[in-house]
């Protein structure tokens, strides 16, 4: 691809590739009723029209599987166009399923069995226990957005990021920085981190100078008392291995 | 425009209206026209502080409720007659106060006067809050001591996230540390935290070290601000931390021991 660029003598690029994040709907599907699929999508469309005229779509019939109801992806697919909807991915399906998405131009996200996707999925459950059975759609929105903070964390104040957070400000003792994904602060931590809060076991947390109350990856912790040997005013990283949290020193 | 200054610590005890009752009177004695308001309305202090606790007759309360006008209320100071002073209830709690009378109050105050100080309760809660909310400067008055510290820097959060100024996403209250109660003494043999050690977590701006000092006693227990007994530290303290705020600049005092002062000139380690 560069090539073709080097040899565009006028300076002017043809084109580049970007790596970028967007908000992507996912629809996941608790029922192989197409019938119901069809009736309810309408519903819940009907709903906020605008929002999801020409919506694109990922597929998640991962739980469906898991319960061994089979689908017909191709139906399914036109299914969902004739109601106005772009599907533009598939997760969590078999071979075959996913043979039938290919044949339709539709991508395979291979990557749904990692901890992440896994997290997300957890999320949703999590997110409307008040969900009844009867519902057959949910949606979800994949957030990967970084949080920025560049003022100073102060003891009793909390943020929560659902993506990445980066904080360039100290962080107080008595103050709670959570993040879905990973922790930076590029300061001191006096206070609270917890990263990967919805069960993202790869998540990290790096600081700058190590004097937290409390470090939690995913749920396994340690707290300053724990901490007592870490040498200050030098940067580390916190990871998990094996069940247990690291503490390295970043060189 | 009145600039409204909170006088706030988070902690109880650290000498919130003694500096309010010292920075009204320094700002008068300078020049601008100053009102003081006690926002800890049940625990009323800054009358004695000022002196004038026989000449109360309506309250911040009452211009409230509309009980009083302002001026009514509003005390004149007997040593200097541009600062006045508004006190609070005793009789009441702070639930009398209300976010729209306090609003009110210092609107009208702001028509007439240059400087607004608000004397701020102890806590966090409904009285502290309503003191900080409207300000534009804060002085975080803290002592050289583990929780004061730290109930300051809770505050810090506070000022941040849920006053007037952060709500319409205005420019932020300015912030300046005043340390009271400093012992250089303690400090060096470990007693005390250094200027170092409370700037390490709060990182302000420091408008300026006040030394711990038995003329401040005398001070409150005469009913005179400290800022008139020029001859004190404490008093000369004062005066520089209203100099600076008005933008001179002075270099600080009273941080080192005049015994290290003594010693470092003998060599001696």
């Amino acid at each position: 691809m560069s090539l073709d660029v080097n040899k565009n003598y006028d300076m002017q690029p043809v084109l580049e590739f970007k790596s970028s994040t967007f908000f992507v709907l996912v629809l996941i599907i608790h029922s192989n009723d197409l019938m119901m699929i069809e009736q309810k999508l309408r519903e819940k469309t009907s709903q906020a029209q605008d929002f999801f005229r020409n919506s694109p779509i990922i597929l998640d019939v991962r739980e469906l599987n898991q319960q061994s109801h089979g689908i017909d992806i191709i139906k399914l697919i036109n299914l969902i166009r004739s109601i106005g909807l772009f599907p533009v991915g598939i997760r969590g399906g078999d071979d075959q399923q996913n043979l039938q998405a290919a044949s339709l131009f539709i991508p395979v996200d291979m990557s749904q069995s990692s901890a992440s996707s896994q997290a997300e999925i957890q999320k949703t459950v999590t997110s409307s226990p008040s969900a009844t059975s009867h519902e057959v759609i949910k949606e979800i929105v994949v957030s990967t957005a970084t949080t920025l903070i560049n003022q100073p964390v102060r003891s009793g104040q909390r943020i929560y990021a659902s993506g990445d957070l980066i904080i360039l400000t100290q962080v107080s003792a008595g103050a709670e920085i959570m993040a879905e994904g990973n922790i930076h602060v590029y300061n001191t931590l006096r206070g609270r981190a917890l990263a990967g809060v919805q069960g993202n076991r790869d998540a990290r947390i790096f600081c700058s100078d190590l004097q937290a109350e409390l470090i939690s990856i995913a749920g396994d912790y340690k707290t300053s008392e724990d901490l007592k040997d870490i040498t200050p005013r030098k940067p580390v990283q916190i990871y998990l291995q094996d069940q247990a949290l690291i503490i390295k020193e970043l060189i | 425009m009145a600039r409204i200054i909170v006088v706030t610590s988070g902690k109880g005890g650290v000498g919130k209206t003694t500096t309010s009752a010292a920075i009204a009177m320094g700002l008068a004695k300078r020049g601008h026209k100053t009102a003081v308001i006690d926002f800890d309305v049940g625990l009323r202090n800054l009358d004695l502080i000022m002196g004038c606790e026989r000449r109360v007759v309506y309250d911040f309360i009452n211009v409230i409720n509309g009980e009083a006008n302002l001026n009514q209320a509003l005390i004149r100071d007997k040593n200097c007659n541009l600062l006045y002073i508004l006190p609070a209830s005793q009789t009441r709690d702070k639930d009398a106060l209300s976010i729209e009378g306090v609003g009110k109050v210092l609107e009208e105050l702001a028509k007439d006067f240059q400087y607004i100080v608000c004397d701020s309760p102890a806590g966090i809660e409904k009285g502290a809050y309503l003191a900080m909310y409207y300000a534009d400067d804060a002085f975080v008055v803290t002592n050289p001591e583990v929780s004061s510290v730290r109930d300051s820097d809770r505050m810090l959060g506070i000022l941040a996230s849920k006053s007037r100024r952060a709500e319409l996403g205005m420019e932020p209250i300015k912030e300046f540390l005043l340390l009271t109660r400093y012992d250089p003494n303690r400090v060096e043999s470990g007693e005390m935290l250094s200027l170092e050690d409370v700037q390490e977590i709060l990182s302000l701006h420091l408008l300026g070290i006040i030394p711990e000092s038995k003329s401040v006693l005398t001070a409150s227990n005469a009913g005179v601000p400290v800022i008139l007994d020029e001859k004190s530290d404490a008093g000369m303290a004062y005066a520089d931390v209203v100099a600076r705020y008005l933008g001179e600049k002075r270099p600080h005092r009273f941080i080192e021991s005049k015994k290290g002062f003594l010693r470092k000139l003998f060599g001696g380690k």
